[in-house]
């Protein structure tokens, strides 16, 4: 961007790139549910959306046009200023860190040189809108689904960030372009392929990201047979809409960033230009990845999840770390 | 003990005849009717509740049923008393077993049947605002009878 | 109107450890059926549980007194909606064995199968909606569901195929069936077991290798021996707290005694158990189905006259109490007959009503989570529950 559009100021190409961005991560998030919805109808051998639109392919133009025209019901005890609030608060950070993913070399909104830091930290901001949402709607349920989110988000962000801080200390910079090229070149330039360290870290990655995301089998906080929806079960018309769509958007965002972290980002064969394209496709393929868990296994229970945080991941990751940087000291020749 | 035994030994406690065939029917007076259920329990071993109910039988008065199982020695007790006409009370078999909770509250609903000694009674299928007992006999079938309509 | 100003707001007072009271109401997805819990919670923790039934009742007792002997099978299949078949059996066989009316071999044998089927439909909707409970609808527990309920829709093809109806049929009546089976049934009726056999293994794989569903279901809503006993639960509860007692084996009833079948029995009494003694009843059903296709005799479907007038079967007085084990466990009707063509009074047993009654003494302890697993292993009907 700043090389093409040099003439103008650098306030308005940030907000446009910034615009582009946005938009184009809201098409990706409602194209994405469809996506999910027929890859999991292929594993419940039935076919998924199909009627609207050939394949179903305008099914998430209809859902996003029905909720938008639903009446927006606001219960009548509930804390209005924190009710209506939620759902924005939720939704800022989820749509924040795509402000610092580069999707090419040099094609980004704003590459600050603590990418990394900046993602995982306004990614657990999203609690903070969860636990509005669950308290404002004045709901048992929904206070619950709060207290268990506060929980289980708060033990899992932890093991989030020490196995996200392994491919930082393999490129040895905090920045996210930094990271995504110290894995260009070659195949086994990436992070995953590293011996040990990185397989034991992308599949500590993907179970915290599960985890933080409140995806099956984490997912007790939404658990659809105890607490019929969780923290959003007050929520109708444009403001579920914008719940899920931060959801979405925070499960599209970590899977950006385990593609970059651990799947080498934009480096593919053929030409620089379809860096992006096999960024987006890396990136499908660990929300695929976390999909197709969830559409396998039963949930667990929240003392389960938590002893397993807390107990087995923690320790786990925090022992990967402190290995990965003891064999990068040694691999450099520091003993 | 087995059947036989069983059929002996009720006999000569209670005091009572008990037809040939299986189940065997135990008519005791209604004084003795917890005693009964205890002595099936400890002695003749019958632990398993099967279920209580009551059949109306009009101008004679209402009748409380119970049958219990012995799984071991197939041992297979139908238990009735009569309580008279008129009469409403009975001794509650909750002390005995635990599964007669639900059995009787279910006969508090649909017959009136006031039962001493249980810890919880209320209804249990109908709500609580209901007015009359469903299954006697003077419940009115086809015509409208309150609290609707 | 709700007018908001006098809505009390109660400070929570965090000295000590407070109760919330929380309502799994009668709407719920995993209610099963219309079913209240009223929770008092401690934290996750559940400490009392008061469970309030009643939503369906219908009085199926009372009607029972206004419907003549012919007239009533029909309905009673709408107790037990899930397994309507074993629920009509119970009250033609009480009937019957009033008026000590004999059934032909073909009948008696036609009644097996026809219940051993209407396990495995009933069972594989326990399966696919004990684990949607714990899986979520959106989850792991929904694939399962949906597997489970493809293959159910093969039986009730089946059933479909013989009496006209899916779930509520009117196949029983006094004296014998009322259909006979149609050229080709057992053909399609062997196809489908061997399928559903091998599809239940694939199923059984999926779940017992799996860490997550053992952690939800070992040491789960733990039922003694001598609690199940007392408290007159049956059928898979009772064989999976350790007492072999199965109605097929210890009372034999229509020919069931011709039949080579084992009856499992575990011994931990938790959802693991149950789960597995229902798992092995599948393969149990299946091998019954085979062996009654296979032995099938010919003859007449019933021993009374076909049906002209409503008021035709008539019953001398007397009483009997006859029970058959269904899915859930034992269904039982108590008639007592006066000699006319409609019964005096008609108790049903419900299996689900004596097996609801365990809940309030394993849930307490337990935490929020667990109350569904417990409530789908136990696999209450409300139709029987509240009759």
């Amino acid at each position: 961007m700043s090389q093409t559009l040099v003439a103008l100021p650098p306030i308005v190409t940030a907000l446009i790139s910034g615009f582009i961005v946005l938009n184009v991560v809201i098409g990706m998030v409602t194209y994405v549910t469809l996506l999910e919805r027929k890859f999991a109808a292929r594993m419940q051998s039935r076919i998924g959306p199909y009627r609207v639109g050939p394949h179903g392919l305008l099914q998430p133009i209809a859902d996003a046009l029905k909720l938008m025209m639903k009446e927006d019901i606001v219960p009548t005890a509930a804390d209005r200023p924190v009710y209506n609030l939620a759902p924005i608060v939720f939704l800022i950070p989820c749509m924040l860190i795509f402000g610092s993913l580069p999707f090419a070399p040099g094609l980004g909104v704003a590459d600050v040189n603590i990418g990394i830091l900046f993602f995982l930290a306004v990614s657990s901001m999203e609690i903070v809108g969860l636990f509005m949402a669950g308290w404002g709607s004045n709901n048992k349920y929904a206070l619950f689904s709060a207290m268990r989110a506060v929980n289980q988000i708060i033990s899992y962000d932890l093991p989030f960030i020490f196995s996200a801080l392994v491919p930082v200390l393999l490129a040895g910079s905090l920045k996210m372009s930094d990271i995504a090229a110290a894995q260009q070149g070659s195949l086994l330039k990436w992070f995953i392929f590293y011996p040990v360290i990185g397989q034991l870290a992308f599949v500590m990655f993907t179970v915290a990201t599960l985890a933080a995301e409140n995806r099956v089998p984490f997912d007790i906080l939404e658990a659809e047979s105890e607490l019929v929806a969780g923290f959003r079960v007050e929520y109708s018309g444009m403001k579920f809409a914008l719940i899920q769509l931060g959801e979405y958007a925070h499960m599209i965002g970590s899977s950006f960033l385990g593609a970059l972290l651990f799947l080498g980002a934009w480096s593919g064969p053929g030409p620089e230009y379809l860096g992006p394209l096999w960024f987006l496709l890396k990136a499908m393929f660990v929300f695929l990845l976390v999909t197709w868990i969830r559409w396998s296994f039963v949930r667990i229970r929240v003392d389960q999840i938590l002893m397993l945080s807390w107990k087995a991941l923690l320790p786990a990751t925090l022992m990967l770390l402190i290995g990965t940087a003891v064999v990068v000291v040694w691999r450099t020749g520091g003993f | 003990m087995n059947a036989e035994q069983a059929r002996a030994a009720i006999a000569s406690t209670f005091g009572v005849e008990i037809a040939a065939g299986v189940p065997m029917v135990v008519t005791v007076p209604a004084e003795r009717w917890e005693e009964l259920a205890r002595y099936a329990k400890d002695t003749v071993g019958c632990r398993f509740f099967n279920f209580l109910t009551a059949v109306d039988w009009k101008e004679q008065g209402l009748e409380v049923v119970a049958r219990l199982d012995n799984l071991e020695e197939d041992v297979a007790l139908m238990l009735k008393t009569k309580l008279g006409p008129g009469v409403t009370h009975c001794a509650s078999l909750m002390p005995v077993y635990r599964g007669a909770d639900w059995m009787e509250r279910e006969c508090f609903d649909m017959f009136g049947i006031h039962f001493d000694n249980h810890s919880d009674l209320r209804r249990i299928l109908l709500e609580d605002s209901w007015e009359g007992h469903p299954l006697l006999k003077s419940y009115a079938v086809d015509t409208p009878h309150p609290p609707y309509r | 109107m709700l007018d908001v100003n006098k809505i009390t707001r109660v400070e929570m007072d965090w000295s000590g450890p407070e109760r919330l009271q929380m309502n799994m109401g009668p709407q719920h997805p995993s209610a099963h059926g219309v079913f209240r819990a009223i929770l008092g919670l401690q934290g996750e923790t559940v400490v009392d549980v008061d469970a309030v039934i009643g939503y369906l009742h219908r009085c199926h007792e009372k009607l029972s007194e206004t419907l003549t002997y012919a007239q009533y099978p029909s309905i009673a299949s709408k107790t037990d909606y899930v397994a309507a078949m074993t629920s009509e059996f119970a009250y033609v066989l009480a009937a019957e064995e009033i008026g000590k009316f004999e059934v032909p071999k073909r009948a008696q044998y036609l009644r097996v199968i026809v219940a051993e089927l209407q396990r495995i439909a009933s069972h594989l909707l326990w399966l696919g909606t004990w684990c949607m409970d714990m899986g979520g609808a959106l989850g792991g527990g929904a694939t399962i569901f949906l597997y489970c309920i493809r293959e159910r829709e093969d039986v009730l093809d089946l059933f479909e195929s013989l009496v006209g109806a899916r779930l509520l049929y009117g196949f029983f009546q006094v004296g014998g069936t009322r259909y006979d089976i149609p050229d080709g049934w057992a053909e399609q009726c062997r196809k489908t077991i061997d399928r559903i056999n091998s599809r239940v293994d694939e199923y059984e794989q999926m779940l017992e290798d799996n860490a997550f569903f053992l952690a939800r279901t070992q040491g789960i809503g733990v039922v003694s021996r001598e609690l199940a006993q007392d408290v007159g639960i049956a059928g898979p509860l009772l064989r999976g707290s350790g007492v072999n007692f199965d109605l097929r084996k210890n009372v034999p009833y229509s020919s069931y005694q011709d039949f080579d079948f084992k009856v499992p029995v575990e011994t931990a009494g938790d959802c693991y158990a149950r789960y597995k003694v229902r798992m092995a009843e599948f393969r149990q059903a299946i091998s019954i189905v085979r062996q009654g296709l296979d032995k099938l005799p010919s003859g007449p479907i019933s021993s009374r006259p076909a049906l002209k007038s409503v008021a035709q079967i008539r019953i001398p007085k007397g009483e009997a109490y006859a029970r058959v084990e269904g899915p859930r466990g034992e269904v039982g009707s108590y008639i007592v007959s006066d000699g006319s063509a409609k019964p005096y009074r008609m108790k049903w047993r419900g299996a689900s009503f004596s097996n609801l009654a365990i809940l309030p003494h394993i849930i307490p302890g337990h935490k929020v989570a667990d109350v569904v697993a417990i409530m789908g292993s136990v696999d209450p009907v409300f139709g029987e529950v509240d009759r």
